[in-house]
């Protein structure tokens, strides 16, 4: 094991992929930085490694045929991701902020996402998409959206959200393995988060979520980056005794029901974080889906804590006002925990 | 680039036989009401599809547009199973759950009809960067309407295989209309072929009712692509047969005596009498092929129509790999 940043475990990921499969390739914008540069290809460097250094040094390493620049096309470049991946190779295009889907979704959303079932099966699409989400870095409202939810309604589409170094390496691993679509989203204000990582390779398996707290009184099921805020919850909670059991959901698309559903079994309480809108989204599946599926075992309304339907605003104190705190959660859940306090 | 053979052109002739009698015969299955969802025929479009697959082989990419029939058959698509998915059936080439709109055959370097216009660009130039990635000699076709050429897709993907030098053709059918829009409307450029100036690239501009004409400078293109040249662009003005749809009244055709005289003109008809005129092959040759042709077609729909529907289970099949 070494403590390792949360973008270091992701390059590493990339490395070892690379190293293992020589059809991975990676493509983007900047992912090596000041292609065709002449003082930079004489010393063989990279000037970015993208736009948050995530790829940093990989460029040098294998090359400008496996860590391809692309120009400002996102539409075309991820659409040639698609075709690279139906044809044979392993393509893991980046694409910079998720918010840029909005130009470049036609070859997830009608092309890549259906090819396999409209072909009648004889596709297959080893396609990872890397992206970054997230609200916290003061990057306002265009370039700080949790879209993951978009990219989840889509069948034909996983996707991944990690919430610590350690994930974001086994789980980036299991996705390029995979023959299918997966969009990995990188929450942009963890990457300089630091936790334990081993050094070889390994794999996380997907569509599987972590109990990273058990407990018996209240389920909180969340992802990415709220995942830290749940484990809060779970802390003040716990100190007016109320056990709180996390659910970090690791994939997004499929959702690990299993899990989900034998908690709320065992604790018959659920609250949702999830930094999204409010509507539409991947708490709304999940409280839909457990209210479907384990209304009997409910004690009391499930609670979606989410941020408000409004654009990611830029000014500090509103943007921390969005995303969804500890303090936040148990405001708004405070009736499943009164009454989960009068009850005892 | 190699003589037209008499060989070859027996197979040229089969093929636009094919393509013509399997696009009339689904028009007059349409009118019937035997199946279901969109048909766009490619009828009268025959000269440009197998002027340019008549270069290349099984290993060879090509994608496609929603008016993929020809495509499919002049890159060797199974006629029975192009029909029997078009009716929507088990034995369809995609098992029945693409249709017509969404043909596809990898084994035969087919990626596909596509239902979204412009969006057969970058799928393209992905096939082309595997091509070169793996060190192959093969290529891959980009197919476009006059009005995909209006979609970003175009610039964006041009531009990429440009820079790549990607071994990328694109082989524009300038059909004259984008659905109902005449493309003198809809294109600031006068031609598409000129576009490609911009991207320091060929273009060039070819009668596309002309089979030579298209065999000849697409056989030019595919081999520089092959020989790592780079990516071309070939504009093949042409015409269709029918609407841009079965029930389409196409009451925006016909605007001057130089478009009628333009539909008039045959490109299967055509390519029979210079192919008869140079003797590369006879009259009663050519007589055999178009009678196989049209009882080829014929047994294709018998097996579509008797062919089963997918098992009810299928529905939920192919969704994402194991």
């Amino acid at each position: 094991m070494t403590k390792m940043a949360f973008m270091n475990a992701i390059n590493q990921a990339l490395d070892q992929a690379m190293e293992k499969d020589d059809k991975v390739f990676l493509m983007g914008e900047d992912i090596l930085g000041g292609a065709g540069v002449k003082h930079l290809e004489e010393k063989n460097e990279d000037a970015w490694g993208g736009c948050f250094g995530v790829t940093k040094g990989l460029g040098p390493k294998y090359g400008k045929k496996r860590v391809i620049d692309t120009p400002l096309s996102e539409q075309s470049y991820m659409g040639a991701a698609v075709g690279a991946a139906v044809t044979g190779l392993r393509p893991v295009p980046e694409l910079m902020f998720s918010d840029f889907i909005g130009v470049s979704f036609d070859s997830l959303l009608t092309q890549g996402s259906k090819m396999r079932y409209m072909f009648g099966g004889k596709a297959k699409l080893p396609l990872t998409v890397r992206t970054t989400v997230g609200a916290g870095a003061s990057a306002a409202a265009q370039h700080s959206g949790a879209y993951y939810g978009i990219f989840a309604s889509i069948p034909g589409i996983k996707v991944v959200v990690p919430s610590s170094p350690y994930d974001a390496k086994g789980l980036l691993l299991s996705s390029i393995e995979e023959d299918n679509i997966v969009v990995f989203c990188e929450d942009k204000t963890l990457y300089g988060v630091k936790g334990e990582v081993p050094e070889e390779y390994y794999t996380i398996p997907l569509g599987k979520a972590a109990v990273k707290r058990e407990g018996k009184d209240l389920s909180i099921v969340t992802i990415g980056k709220m995942v830290s805020v749940a484990l809060d919850v779970a802390d003040k909670l716990s100190d007016q005794g109320v056990d709180v059991e996390v659910i970090d959901l690791r994939t997004v698309a499929p959702w690990d029901e299993e899990t989900v559903i034998d908690s709320v079994k065992k604790t018959g309480r659920l609250i949702v974080i999830d930094e999204a809108q409010p509507h539409n989204n991947t708490a709304t599946d999940i409280a839909a889906t457990v209210t479907d599926k384990a209304f009997d075992y409910l004690d009391g309304p499930i609670k979606r804590v989410t941020a408000p339907n409004t654009p990611v605003p830029f000014a500090t104190n509103l943007e921390q006002a969005y995303i969804p705190s500890a303090d936040r959660v148990i405001e708004e859940a405070a009736e499943i925990i009164d009454d989960l306090k009068n009850s005892k | 680039m190699k003589k037209l053979t008499s060989a070859k052109a027996k197979e040229v002739f089969e093929k636009m036989s094919d393509i013509r009698n399997f696009e009339n015969t689904l028009h007059d299955i349409f009118a019937k009401g035997e199946i279901p969802g969109f048909v766009h025929l490619y009828a009268g479009e025959e000269a440009v599809a197998v002027g340019v697959c008549s270069h290349l082989t099984d290993d060879d990419y090509i994608t496609s547009t929603h008016r993929g029939h020809g495509h499919c058959i002049a890159k060797g698509c199974d006629l029975k199973g192009m029909m029997a998915e078009i009716y929507g059936k088990e034995t369809g080439l995609c098992k029945g759950k693409g249709g017509s709109m969404h043909i596809a055959d990898l084994d035969k370097g087919m990626l596909g009809a596509n239902g979204i216009v412009g969006s057969g660009f970058p799928l393209a130039i992905g096939a082309g960067l595997r091509n070169q990635y793996l060190e192959t000699k093969d290529v891959a076709v980009c197919f476009f309407g006059d009005g995909a050429a209006n979609e970003g897709n175009f610039h964006e993907s041009i531009n990429m295989a440009a820079i790549w030098n990607l071994p990328v053709v694109f082989i524009n059918e300038n059909n004259t209309f984008a659905e109902s829009t005449p493309q003198h409307y809809s294109s600031a450029s006068k031609t598409i072929a000129e576009r490609t100036a911009a991207y320091n690239i060929p273009g060039e501009k070819v009668d596309g009712k002309d089979f030579m004409a298209v065999y000849e400078a697409a056989g030019k293109a595919i081999e520089r692509a092959r020989k790592g040249e780079g990516p071309s662009l070939i504009e093949c003005h042409t015409y269709r047969e029918y609407g841009h749809f079965e029930g389409d009244e196409q009451t925006y055709k016909y605007d001057s005596d130089e478009e009628n005289a333009f539909h008039e003109r045959d490109d299967v008809k055509e390519f029979r009498d210079y192919a008869i005129k140079k003797k590369l092959f006879t009259e009663k040759v050519a007589k055999k092929i178009e009678e196989k042709s049209l009882q080829d077609v014929k047994d294709a729909v018998e097996f579509a129509k008797e062919s089963p529907a997918p098992q009810p289970e299928a529905l939920y099949t192919d969704v994402f790999a194991d």
